[in-house]
């Protein structure tokens, strides 16, 4: 027996002779511990050993005997550390799972990591804020308050606690583990799997493999409307289409008793050609990945899954009267979200109710997806998820608990999945890699007269959320420009590689890309300025909105703030702050602009529901039904509810995120957190504040125009009644409201950088970013700015840094933090977020989405900025510094 | 990470405490490495932190690192001492990829028995001439020059069973001159280029990690020239540009070619 000092606590354990630190805490009931990668690269999962910090995941449990362990839980020795009231204060944090080992590895700092906090805290990871919120707790700067509308995250005392709960953060008796064993081959036909051996390894429940599974065929990617989706995927399938896709589940006591069962599984494979690149998958003779009967495929002979085409006014002819034309083909690469919880979810059995608790952005859609596949009505399946850490459109996906809740429904125990972080970038889901080409043609006074786009998109093996992305990367940014001709053709194919689905911008980011280097090049080709030039083309307020399938007939301009944000960006890089350029004859600078154009919420149908009741002492109890993973709506709906009903919105006590609290909601994606789910909740808040003026002017004779809310009471006259006096008090003063997403209004966001590039390292220094956004009527100024400044962060990592990689076999190549590097607190450079003036005409109070609009320009004013510096367009991301050198070095070579 | 297949830990104390090393078992020292990745196949672990080696031991001859000694030690040892190269130790303790809590539990031992082309431990022994000193299984000892200790990813000249235990670093080498420079594609991040010279009255070292598969090492009795330099590094045989994620091998060859220059500069003037 191992007795283990946590936080002033001896503990009695007996850690297995691999085990480390982290699983062991965790065993001890220490939740604060997170797991992000589980191999050092991350720092979640740090405590103190005698004062130390450590990555716990890296030290045999057995070390840390007669040791002083504090995690999260024992930093504040029964309060807050200032630290914990710093990040509070300065809410250093959005999903808030890296910051337990964010406070305390910034606990234990000396002055001279102080002064060098990128170095610091490079072991540090956070994938939502982009770092500025954390460094600006970490220096003791308040936020909280500072601005009108800056609530405070209503759970962030949890966070920095580390007592929020996350997914997998409970005990639970009887927990059986779950492992997957994952495919070999890109592609292969499972002739049999003999489970025997796995069987008879001690401590092993059962193991379900294909010949377990309905036929049922299903998308993993959850909408509103299923049909966005094809139905294409097998819980377990008898052919494998990728290298990582789940062949067998094996379900034992133990995770190390799981994970010996999978080694031991004996798959009989017959291997079978594959294709790896979505031009070769359309060809004659190519191996055809989805021959079975699958609905909504465009074209499965072809591998073709989705693919679209439109035209407007004569493309032909509108390139004839251009002056001068630019096209650029652009290759982006394959990225991925590395939220920081991975997947997992927990299933049980309440009776004859399956329960399942999942780290998901869409917990309604995934009840249904459960019903539809287990043939149960759906009252007879619940989700709920806790708090979520981190989404980024990976979570818009049935990835586990699919396969959780086969095996609990079929041994009636509790079954838990987590998947590792490999797993995580291996075999779920990432950004679609796209080949975009785009045409453009204007007069030499700057007008266009033509725009032409070709897209290729890579769907890997499922098709997922390929129709859907593939339109949404169409849509808006045909329009972004007034052009009289206009043309469209775009597909999706299949390849024997890890599945693409919902990425942050939802394919945007990647058409952008092309769309707006072109038009740079177009602008600079004629001799205009890029800004001017966008200013003459750019949409405007009342125009038709192109596109290829009426999708965008529901949107309207609810407010326009495209042109404020052009002159902040142009005013604020040429006029504002900046680092220095370098010295040096090598170092060139340049500057760049991009800017882009979102429906506020998607166009397949969005609803929400809120549940408003007055409780008997007198708050008021919301229950929602969306997910929190750090997009902050829980604060957006307190706000809003407290605005309307006159109160604090400490008073207003919220539960989300569970399919028993409310009828429906489509969940956390696609920006609705404000404009739909919100506009619920403001809805519910207008109609139960006139109920309760009715009771109070029932109760006291007053007129009901006479009276008003205030904190905690209604004023009738001179005469304050309680709201715990109310009638109805706890009971029937009760109001329930939906919401949908029609009519969708339009957001903007600008992206400006000035950057110096090296012309003998290929090093790329960014001297200024700065962002403006038409968000509406901005709600809370705190929280927008960070939901801005981590979209920023997150495409900075996709356009310097990050790329999935193929290896020739068809696998990842990279599934680890150590060698797909996300930007540390060091990569990110501070970006000055400005605002638009507007108010949104169908948002909640004014405002509009401002989540993964902000990405979508940073990409482009990069690349902009490159060309800007360097003279040649780069067009296939991410501008390392060894291609950027390659690039520049092979031009100067030529010359 | 959890390493589901370990059965069973030695802890021992003394050299006869130590239990044969096969392929079943592994060396634990900091266990940062060991612990990041899933160990297929590995059943046993060999705890060396009993052994009590002691990390540091300067003296006359020069110092001797404990194969166990964390990284961070020896960065914290050169504010204690006046060799000429002991800012080295700063810069290479420096260049590991990970954050001061790695350094603090990973050791230099660990670091160049790894042997990853961006060990920072490599390019320090290295270019200070340390001499590695081997326990064999047979209970005998053999000295290995480090430049001659790696050869290749992952790859040392250690036979199976054999044990590192110290890296000796000469006095006359840590009474040169050094400087050193790093190269990678991202700040603070892996290493893709680093370089290590050395100088003294006239003779200069060069020692080329990261950007090579391992280490590339050559001394010169009189100074070479800028031109000289630069043909010891296109003469290296492209096989040896180490080509991962972390940089093209172009872009390594280029950028060893470019920073041998500026520690020609900055040594030679």
């Amino acid at each position: 027996m191992t007795v283990l000092h946590v936080n002033g606590q001896a503990q009695e354990c007996d850690p297995a002779p691999g085990q480390c630190l982290r699983t062991q805490l965790r065993a001890l009931g220490w939740f604060g511990v997170k797991k992000g990668c589980d191999a050092g690269d991350c720092g979640a999962c740090t405590v103190l050993l005698d004062g130390k910090a450590v990555q716990s995941c890296l030290v045999p449990a057995w070390r840390a005997e007669g040791r002083a362990i504090t995690t999260i839980e024992g930093l504040g020795e029964g309060g807050l550390h200032p630290l914990q009231r710093a990040f509070m204060d300065a809410q250093g944090f959005q999903c808030g799972f890296c910051t337990p080992g964010m406070v305390l590895t910034a606990s234990i700092l000396n002055p001279a990591q102080q002064a060098d906090l990128p170095r610091a805290m490079k072991g540090n990871l956070c994938r939502c804020t982009g770092y500025r919120a954390v460094a600006d707790a970490v220096a003791r700067l308040r936020h909280v308050g500072a601005l009108p509308g800056s609530d405070a995250a209503p759970d962030a005392e949890a966070v920095v606690t580390g007592t929020a709960r996350y997914t997998l953060d409970v005990d639970m008796p009887g927990l059986l583990h779950m492992r997957l064993l994952r495919s070999p081959h890109a592609h292969a036909r499972i002739r049999g799997i003999d489970r025997s051996a796995a069987l008879a390894v001690p401590g092993v429940a059962a193991v379900f493999t294909h010949e377990d599974v309905p036929a049922w065929l299903y998308s993993s990617a959850r909408h509103e409307d299923f049909r966005a989706n094809p139905d294409d995927t097998r819980l377990l399938d008898d052919v494998v289409r990728f290298v990582g896709q789940r062949v067998a589940a094996v379900v034992a006591d133990s995770e190390a008793a799981a994970e010996a069962g999978c080694r031991v599984l004996a798959v009989d494979y017959d291997i079978l050609p594959a294709v790896f690149d979505p031009a070769e998958a359309m060809r004659p003779g190519a191996p055809v990945l989805h021959d079975k009967h699958a609905h909504r495929i465009a074209d499965p002979a072809r591998n073709v899954v989705a693919s679209l085409s439109s035209r407007h006014g004569d493309i032909a002819a509108g390139f004839v009267a251009a002056d001068r034309t630019e096209e650029i083909t652009c290759d982006l690469q394959r990225v991925q979200h590395t939220a920081m919880e991975t997947h997992c979810a927990l299933a049980s059995m309440e009776g004859d109710r399956l329960v399942v608790r999942s780290s998901t952005q869409v917990p309604f859609l995934v009840r249904q997806g459960l019903a539809d596949l287990f043939g149960l009505p759906p009252h007879r399946v619940r989700v709920l998820c806790a708090r979520v850490g981190g989404g980024f459109g990976g979570k818009q996906e049935m990835l586990v608990e699919d396969i959780a809740a086969l095996a609990s429904l079929r041994l009636g125990r509790p079954v838990r999945l987590e998947l590792t972080r490999a797993e995580q970038f291996a075999a779920t889901t990432t950004r679609h890699p796209m080949r975009v080409t785009v045409r453009v043609g204007a007069t030499r006074n700057g007008q266009l007269t033509a725009l032409k786009v070709d897209v290729l998109a890579n769907a890997g093996a499922y098709g997922n959320h390929s129709p859907a992305v593939l339109e949404h990367s169409c849509n808006e940014l045909m329009s972004l420009y007034r052009c009289p001709n206009t043309a469209v053709d775009a597909v999706a194919a299949y390849t024997n590689t890890v599945p693409a689905g919902a990425f942050r911008g939802y394919g945007m980011g990647q058409t952008l890309f092309a769309l707006e280097q072109a038009v740079d090049a177009l602008a600079r080709g004629l001799g205009i300025n890029p800004f001017e030039f966008r200013r003459r083309n750019m949409v405007q307020p009342g125009d038709r909105l192109d596109e290829p399938h009426g999708l965008l007939d529901d949107v309207e301009f609810g407010s326009y703030g495209l042109d404020q944000c052009l002159d902040l960006v142009e005013r604020a890089l040429f006029a504002g702050p900046g680092l220095p350029a370098p010295e040096g004859a090598e170092w060139q600078v340049g500057q760049g602009v991009a800017m882009g154009m979102l429906a506020t919420a998607p166009p397949f149908g969005h609803r929400a529901e809120s549940r408003l009741f007055l409780a008997a002492d007198g708050d008021f109890d919301l229950h929602v039904g969306t997910a929190e993973f750090g997009n902050g709506t829980s604060t957006t709906h307190r706000q809003v509810a407290a605005a309307v009903l006159g109160t604090a919105p400490g008073r207003i006590r919220l539960r989300q995120s569970d399919t028993d609290l409310v009828g429906h909601d489509t969940g956390a994606f696609g920006s609705t957190g404000t404009v739909v789910a919100a506009r619920a909740t403001e809805t519910a808040a207008l109609a139960l504040r006139e109920r309760i003026l009715r009771a109070a002017a029932a109760l006291t004779g007053h007129p009901a125009a006479e009276c008003r809310l205030i904190e905690g009471a209604v004023l009738c006259g001179n005469r304050a009644v309680p709201l715990a006096d109310l009638p109805g008090a706890g009971t029937g003063l009760a109001v329930m409201r939906k919401a949908d997403a029609a009519p969708r209004s339009l957001a903007f966001n600008v992206q400006g950088f000035r950057i110096a590039v090296n012309r003998g390292t290929g090093e790329i220094r960014i001297l200024r970013s700065v962002h403006a956004a038409d968000a509406g009527r901005v709600m809370n100024p705190m929280q927008c700015r960070g939901q801005i400044e981590g979209g920023v962060a997150q495409a900075l990592g996709a356009v310097l840094h990050e790329a999935l990689r193929i290896g020739d076999d068809g696998a990842v190549s990279n599934p680890a933090f150590r060698h797909y590097h996300i930007p540390t607190w060091a990569d990110v450079p501070r970006t000055e977020v400005l605002f638009a003036d507007t108010s949104d005409a169908f948002g909640p109070m004014g405002a509009k989405s401002m989540s993964e609009s902000p990405f979508n320009p940073v990409g482009p004013a990069m690349a902009n900025a490159l060309a800007d510096a360097t003279g040649v367009r780069f067009t296939a991301p991410p501008f390392t510094a060894d291609r950027v050198w390659a690039v520049l070095a092979a031009r100067d070579d030529a010359a | 990470m959890d390493l589901p297949e370990i059965r069973a830990v030695a802890r021992p104390r003394t050299r006869d405490d130590l239990p044969t090393c096969g392929a079943e078992s592994a060396w634990l020292a900091g266990g940062t490495w060991l612990f990041s990745e899933p160990q297929p196949g590995l059943h046993a672990l060999i705890d060396l932190a009993g052994m009590g080696w002691p990390a540091l031991e300067p003296s006359a001859a020069g110092l001797r690192i404990g194969a166990t000694c964390p990284i961070a030690s020896l960065e914290a040892l050169a504010a204690a001492t006046d060799w000429p190269a002991a800012p080295l130790f700063v810069g290479c303790c420096r260049a590991l990829l990970g954050s001061f809590k790695i350094a603090a539990v990973a050791t230099v031992g660990g670091n160049v028995c790894l042997s990853l082309p961006a060990a920072p431990m490599l390019a320090l022994t290295v270019a200070l001439d340390g001499v590695a000193r081997v326990w064999r299984p047979d209970g005998t000892e053999r000295e290995v020059p480090m430049a001659g200790f790696t050869t290749g990813p992952q790859r040392t000249v250690l036979a199976p069973g054999e044990l590192l235990r110290s890296i000796d670093l000469p006095d006359a080498a840590l009474r040169r001159r050094g400087a050193m420079r790093q190269a990678s594609l991202t700040a603070h991040g892996r290493s893709a280029a680093l370089l290590v010279a050395t100088e003294e009255t006239g003779r200069f070292a060069l020692t080329v990690t990261a950007s090579t598969v391992r280490p590339v090492h050559a001394a010169w009795p009189a100074a070479p020239s800028r031109e000289a330099l630069d043909a010891f590094i296109t003469d290296v045989p492209a096989s040896l540009w180490h080509d991962d994620v972390h940089g093209a091998p172009a872009w390594r060859r280029h950028m060893t070619r470019r920073l041998a220059a500026e520690l020609h500069q900055e040594l030679l003037g």
